[in-house]
């Protein structure tokens, strides 16, 4: 059977079940209201936000890779290419980050960005063009780069009191965006550089390739 | 037109609060995990009612904030109206639900339905089934009881799941404290 193209993005979004986005804000912000109240320590609370990211992210991973019809890529070469050839130009991390929210649409893009650059593939951002969110900030190696959002559904209605200042509000994404990653055999590091809750102009995660994983069955198909 | 999100998106955070405070913070505890999950469900309700509510003229009595709550609070946080409801005018509501979005996807654990089909029905196998799926239940509850004690009802809400493991239908039930009753 011949290979369904991926799909791009905004296409997925159009046809996911959504909700008001204002559920999905406030939830979230009770949660870290709730985790503030529990833990205390606003140390801990980065922790938990952040785990809790992690696990959402290794199941949307799936969700992500069922619905966008993007093949597995072995290898940085075969992501690039994959990328180069199809107009619709979604990596896996924009096709997860689209389908959440149109923000997403940046972190998919980070993670192709990266495959990329490392196998030196001269693809223009341009493709990514159009997106709430940009890739930036590429180190001379191609293992580190920026997911900057302007945009951040999960900080509507938010304002941080002064005890909050270690906070990092929005730790959530970074865990999904390592998850997700990490699923797809890239072991990556998220940090935020800059957060509009602290005053910044924008949001910025830095994502850094830690290493690529091999992939490891646990098991031989012939024996 | 408001922003909208995929809906896997509150779906794993709903998945994600469940698991983190039953099987984390408060794994020895179920009563306590219970309490702060529906505190979180709280605090949502009472702002979604806030914004909701925004450009309404006040409700004048009970039952017209009711019928908001199943019309159209409930169409904007589960996508459908209530199927049913009941009352007997002396401060109990109960509205059902037979679809819940929440549940509506929700598996249970094999091990345990086999369990509980090999003893008898009520056996204690079952009481676990149920006990996984109230957990995420005090969050939905916790919503409709902020959404009510925002409109100036104070209540009491909770949820019987009567054929589980289908989840077919879903009650909340409302008991006014005394003084709200006038």
């Amino acid at each position: 059977m011949a290979p369904v193209a991926p799909r791009s993005g905004d296409a997925i979004f159009a046809n996911v079940e959504r909700v008001n986005a204002e559920l999905f804000t406030l939830t979230y912000g009770a949660i870290v209201r709730q985790l503030l109240t529990d833990l205390e320590e606003v140390e801990e609370v980065n922790k938990q936000l952040d785990q809790m990211g992690y696990n959402i992210g290794i199941r949307l991973i799936d969700e992500f890779l069922a619905k966008s019809n993007v093949s597995r890529c072995i290898d940085f070469k075969e992501t690039a290419e994959v990328i180069a050839k199809k107009s619709h130009g979604d990596g896996f991390l924009e096709g997860v980050w689209s389908w959440i929210h149109p923000g997403f649409l940046r972190k998919q893009k980070r993670k192709k960005m990266e495959k990329r650059k490392i196998e030196n593939e001269s693809v223009g951002l341009k493709m990514f063009l159009g997106v709430t969110a940009t890739v930036g900030n590429w180190n001379a190696e191609g293992t580190t780069c920026s997911l900057i959002l302007e945009d951040n559904p999960l900080v509507d209605f938010v304002e941080l009191p002064d005890t909050c200042q270690g906070l990092y509000y929005c730790n959530i994404l970074s865990g999904v965006i390592r998850g997700a990653l990490e699923m797809v055999s890239m072991k990556t590091e998220v940090t935020w550089i800059r957060d509009m809750l602290r005053g910044d102009d924008a949001f910025e995660l830095q994502l850094k390739l830690l290493k690529q994983v091999p992939e490891e069955y646990p098991y031989k198909d012939d024996e | 037109m408001g922003r909208e999100v995929s809906e896997s998106c509150v779906e794993s955070l709903l998945t994600e609060i469940v698991s983190s405070y039953c099987n984390g913070f408060y794994a020895d505890k179920p009563e306590l995990a219970a309490r702060r999950i529906e505190a979180i469900g709280f605090q949502v309700g009472h702002q979604l009612s806030e914004r909701y509510t925004m450009d309404r003229p006040r409700f004048t009595d009970h039952l017209e904030a009711i019928k908001f709550i199943c019309k159209d609070f409930w169409s904007e946080v589960f996508k459908k109206q209530i199927d049913n409801l009941k009352t007997n005018h002396r401060g109990t509501f109960v509205l059902q639900d037979n679809r819940f979005r929440w549940l509506s996807r929700m598996s249970v654990d094999p091990s345990i339905e086999t369990l509980g089909s090999i003893q008898d029905p009520s056996a204690m196998a079952e009481n676990k089934a149920a006990q996984a799926i109230g957990m995420h239940l005090y969050f939905p509850c916790g919503i409709i009881r902020g959404a009510l004690s925002n409109l100036g009802i104070p209540c009491a809400v909770s949820a019987d799941i009567s054929n589980l493991p289908a989840c077919k239908s879903f009650h909340f039930e409302f008991f006014y404290s005394a003084n709200s009753l006038n």
